[in-house]
């Protein structure tokens, strides 16, 4: 059974908020879920590789070519709050600059 | 009670490439904020990344610079956090299967070797850059987001912070002999994080580690580690217990100041990035890579020592750069004597650029250039007095030496044929001053000599001067 | 105009012959949007300045005669962006989106001359099977009004079900296009992994996620693949094998042909009736020379296990780049950044969303990576070596493409398990990469309901073959909606 904590902590992973009840229904949900998923542990996977793509391919790569042909007014667009060409976000608190 | 000190670094170097390391845009700083950008960089909804080989090539280079074994099968994780400068909230990385791991770098501190291990490198993408203003608010410039970048993460081995300042040294030195990166802190090509924990001497585990960030020198970096050293010492003597923390250095007060307390290990939720398949590097890659490596700064020194007989200092001081190393061996290759090539190069050259604050991509001397001049005092054909003021223009102008001495009228006169006629005049004209020598008044030839430099302008060859004064006077 | 009784083969002749124009063409296109999309409600928003811009550009240029979509209105997922033309994923958090560039099918469509009509309703992010999810409207079955119209391409299906479109574009991540063609009974093709470019499809599962169309026959679907397959450069994962025509297997026999039929997908869950439908379906294969035989898939069982923690987790990390900072829904009145972050996903997300983005991050998160993700990614791997094991001897699998006909609106949307278990039938496909196509089967209590083919990776050809061939056999394609019932 997860824990209501254990949601709380992986809400705050995901950066969402939650009422005391909704918190609960996910709670519940997810316990539900879980316990669905909770069969793969029957499955015997001893040697057996991970698959993370389905086809099978390799080195697909570009060359170092540099090309830009982006408009800075098409991407500030959608911006929901800018300077000039920066990208306006409410201070930064609490966290190193780097 | 005494302790040891164990030591970690992380240092980022940014390679330099045209483009990024998952988008085609360009890679320059200094432009217009956002300007370098496009809708991969921004993380729109849809958009894709795409490997960027050449970047994956740098990266192999510096490993292969370090030692290091490349990983043959590798593919890129998703490392996920939230901050405005990271767009999509996951940066690419590799975290499973990085680049290559097992390198080393070989320094020395008081005279004795030590082997410092790497324990991996990494290629990943840059963040963008925050800027905080004082009205509330801050400002996000992609311009930087998705600059490839090589991490290279030490093994603890280093044992005290001149052991860190010296392995900087080396990696900055080795890294740039690659030509893969500018590797300049103050530009911040090169970031280091620091971790610094300390134990009783003899204890088995390792003590409790703090993470040093924003440090901008290697003098910064050995400052904030002798600092960071002293105080948890001093937190255990006292009887406390060292917090995991990361900590920042403040050169002015010349202290570390705490940032934020970790509780726990970041959550980063790594795994394998799905948008790009697996990258597997062949021999025939690195080879490649390897064939196009520049000779690492080492084996030019042992070079420059066993071949050219420099001394082990001079040789030390003309490879702290890839530029001057070049430099320096492409003189020799235009024909100057490799010492005087050094002197030259350490003592004028240095000098002028240090005076100027330049660098030598800046100045307009070239190899040729230097090579010429060093062979025209070699040959008699000016004087080292002359040779200054050749320098002088040389450094400034695209100009040749040996056209510009002839030019100025600046050659010395060395031509026995033509050196002999005046000499016998004058020696006709001071028949006293050759009795006065005779009489074993050195000092005559001096007013001789004196006589030749004026009656030639001051462009006699003193060398051959001296031999025929000596040979025509020994006649009389 | 109707498209309930025509083709794409239909409309283009139309075009060339000069009885319609791309003009009035599109304008009947919409005058029959408005009248059928008011019950249906399938689009979210429509296109209309621009695409007559278009019509009439095409019809100056004049239509060319191998060019099938020249002039024809398409419709888009609306997971799909199109370059100044708003594009929500069905979610709050891109309601006002304005996309600055074009997906590459998008682009791909419009040089070949087919026209955007507008953009189709899905679940939010195309994350459920019931089209129930969109943030902004219920789109129902073209086949009955208080029934789902499947998901999350219910907007795509139900459109081209109910006569607006001949051709929509859908994704499919878990099912999303096979089952809501099956529900309305039209042909929804999932290409191979990679056979299609996602650049410029909204990521919900990057592993998983395929472009495919919902088309009334097997030809149009032949012939939008045709237009949509290939190698791009933007998206590393495309295979960069040649596309070959995929009309030119149409109508050939297809006797000889072996055919597998997974005895898993015939079991527990499926209706019996559905189960029927498909067993009429092998009996007609081998009428037409085919040899159909049971065979196995024993991992079957854990699909949908595995599947719901693969792609929670890669939705997890790819719906986190809707922070509120650089595009989409900010929330009001933000005091801080943890405020943008926290307050614009927990309003601009709708449940269904949330619930995968926990399961997900759950399924990363430090200490449960290797029971859930990684295990997941082991057994994905089971999974594909049991279809490999199949394709060793067989050309084809041929199953139910749902365990039932479309089920009532509001009926499973408060159990989310159950909504899940509605896609085991298609979840396999998606993992292993295959190509599948969902061609109409016939009908259960008045319902429609889908026989799955699935291929081998890159081999839709012979599925596009064998649908077309069953397609020839049965009348199915001629049976239409009557609407609401």
């Amino acid at each position: 059974m997860i824990s209501k904590e254990s949601v709380a902590h992986v809400a705050g992973l995901a950066k969402l908020a939650f009422t005391d009840d909704e918190l609960q229904q996910y709670t519940n949900q997810l316990d539900e879920i879980l316990n669905m998923v909770a069969q793969l542990e029957t499955v015997d996977t001893t040697d057996v590789p991970v698959t993370t793509q389905s086809i099978h391919l390799e080195n697909v790569m570009r060359e170092d070519v540099a090309h830009n042909d982006t408009k800075i007014a098409d991407l500030l667009e959608n911006v929901p709050t800018k300077k000039g060409t920066l990208i306006q976000v409410p201070s930064i608190i609490d966290k190193e600059d780097d | 009670m005494n302790f040891e000190t164990t030591i970690g670094l992380e240092v980022h170097v940014e390679l330099k490439t045209n483009s990024k390391m998952y988008s085609p845009t360009p890679v320059s700083y200094g432009a217009e904020p956002n300007i370098n950008t496009n809708v991969i960089d921004w993380g729109f909804p849809g958009t894709l990344p795409t490997v960027n080989k050449g970047a994956y090539s740098y990266g192999m280079m510096v490993a292969i610079a370090l030692h290091a074994d490349i990983t043959r099968h590798t593919h890129f994780d998703r490392k996920n956090y939230f901050y405005p400068d990271n767009p999509k909230a996951y940066q690419i990385t590799q975290s499973e299967t990085p680049l290559a791991t097992n390198g080393w770098i070989e320094i020395e501190v008081d005279g004795k070797k030590k082997k410092i291990g790497i324990h991996e490198l990494h290629v990943e993408e840059d963040a963008g850059k925050n800027q905080h203003e004082d009205d509330g608010y801050s400002y996000v410039d992609l311009n930087r987001q998705g600059t490839p970048l090589v991490e290279i993460v030490s093994e603890p081995d280093i044992a005290s912070p001149e052991e860190a300042y010296q392995y900087l040294e080396q990696l900055r030195q080795i890294v740039q002999f690659t030509g893969a990166s500018d590797v300049k802190m103050e530009e911040g090509s090169m970031r280091v994080d620091t971790n610094l924990s300390v134990r009783p001497i003899g204890a088995t585990g390792f003590g409790v580690k703090t993470e040093i960030k924003n440090l901008n020198s290697f003098n910064h970096v050995r400052d904030g580690l002798a600092f960071e050293q002293k105080r948890q010492v001093q937190v255990l003597m006292a009887g406390g217990q060292v917090r995991q923390e990361t900590r920042r250095w403040d050169p002015a007060k010349k202290e570390t100041i705490l940032m934020r307390v970790k509780e726990g290990a970041d959550d980063y939720r790594y795994f394998p990035e799905p948008d790009l398949p697996p990258v597997f590097v062949s021999q025939a890659w690195i080879d490649d890579v390897t064939a196009k490596l520049p000779e690492a700064p080492a084996k030019r020194r042992a070079r420059y020592i066993n071949e050219w007989g420099i001394p082990a200092y001079d040789a030390g001081v003309l490879t702290l750069t890839m530029e001057m190393a070049n430099f320096f061996e492409a003189t020799v290759a235009a024909g100057a004597d490799p010492k005087q090539a050094s002197n030259w190069l350490m003592g004028e050259v240095s000098g002028y650029l240090n005076a100027e604050h330049l660098e030598l991509k800046d100045v307009a001397l070239t190899p040729a250039h230097l090579a010429e001049m060093i062979k025209l005092i070699a040959d008699g054909t000016i004087s080292s007095k002359i040779a200054k003021k050749v320098f002088q223009e040389i450094i400034k102008n695209d100009t040749d030496p040996k056209a510009w001495v002839e030019e100025k009228g600046m050659v010395q006169l060395s031509d026995p044929a033509k050196l002999t006629p005046i000499i016998d005049g004058i020696l006709d004209a001071n028949a006293q001053s050759i009795e006065d020598f005779k009489n074993g008044k050195d000092r005559a030839i001096g007013f001789l000599v004196g006589q030749i430099m004026k009656q030639t302008h001051g462009k006699a060859n003193p060398k051959v001067v001296n031999q025929i004064l000596m040979s025509e006077i020994k006649k009389r | 105009m109707t498209y309930l009784k025509q083709d794409l083969t239909s409309v283009h002749e139309a075009l060339v012959n000069g009885s319609q124009t791309a003009s009035s063409l599109l304008k009947a296109t919409y005058a029959n949007i408005e009248q059928v999309d008011a019950d249906v409600q399938a689009f979210l928003t429509l296109n209309q300045e621009a695409a007559t811009k278009q019509a009439a550009a095409i019809d100056e240029a004049g239509i060319p005669a191998d060019q099938p979509f020249a002039g024809v209105p398409v419709g888009i997922k609306d997971n799909i962006v199109t370059k100044d033309l708003k594009t929500t994923a069905a979610s709050k958090i891109l309601g006002n989106f304005m996309p600055i560039y074009n997906a590459t099918v998008v682009d791909k469509l419009h040089a070949a001359g087919a026209i955007t009509a507008g953009k189709l309703n899905l679940d939010e992010f195309a994350m459920g099977s019931s089209t129930e999810n969109s943030a902004f409207q219920t789109t129902k079955n073209a086949w009955d009004y208080t029934r789902v119209p499947g998901g999350s391409s219910g907007g795509s299906a139900a459109a081209v079900a109910s006569g607006q479109v001949p051709m929509a574009l859908g994704t499919d991540t878990g099912g999303s296009i096979r089952q809501p063609a099956a529900f309305n009974g039209i042909v929804g093709l999932k290409p191979t992994y990679g056979r299609v470019s996602r650049w410029g499809v909204i990521a919900f599962a990057s592993s998983l996620d395929v472009v495919g169309s919902l088309t009334r026959t097997v030809k149009d679907a032949a012939l939008t693949l045709n237009v949509i397959a290939g190698h791009d450069d933007k998206d590393a994962t495309t295979a960069d094998i040649p596309v070959p025509d995929y009309a030119a297997k149409l109508g050939q026999s297809i006797k000889g042909m072996k055919i597998g039929l997974p005895s898993e997908y015939l079991g527990e869950g499926v209706d019996p009736a559905v189960a029927a439908q498909v067993q009429k379906a092998a009996d007609q294969f081998r009428a037409l020379g085919a040899t159909v035989e049971t065979v196995s898939l024993p991992h079957t069982k854990y699909a949908v296990a595995a599947y719901y923690i693969i792609a929670s987790s890669e939705a997890s990390s790819n719906l986190q780049r809707f922070d509120g900072i650089r595009y989409g829904f900010r929330a009001e009145d933000v005091k801080n950044l943890e405020d943008v972050y926290v307050r614009s996903r927990s309003e601009g997300f709708g449940p269904e969303v949330k619930r995968r983005i926990m399961l997900g991050t759950f399924s990363l998160s430090a200490g449960f990576y290797d029971a859930y993700f990684k295990k997941a990614a082991q057994v994905r791997t089971l999974i594909s070596r049991d279809f490999d094991q199949v394709f060793a001897d067989y050309d084809f699998i041929i199953a139910p493409t749902t365990p039932t006909p479309a089920f009532k609106i509001g009926e499973k949307v408060t159990d989310p398990l159950t909504m899940y278990m509605n896609d085991i039938l298609t979840i396999p496909v998606n993992l292993a990469g295959l190509p599948a196509v969902s061609v109409p089967a016939g009908f259960v209590d008045g319902m429609p309901v889908g026989l799955q083919l699935i291929g081998k990776q890159f081999d839709e050809a012979t599925l596009l073959q064998a649908g077309d061939a069953f397609e020839q056999a049965n009348d199915y394609v001629d049976q239409i909606p009557g609407g609401a019932n």
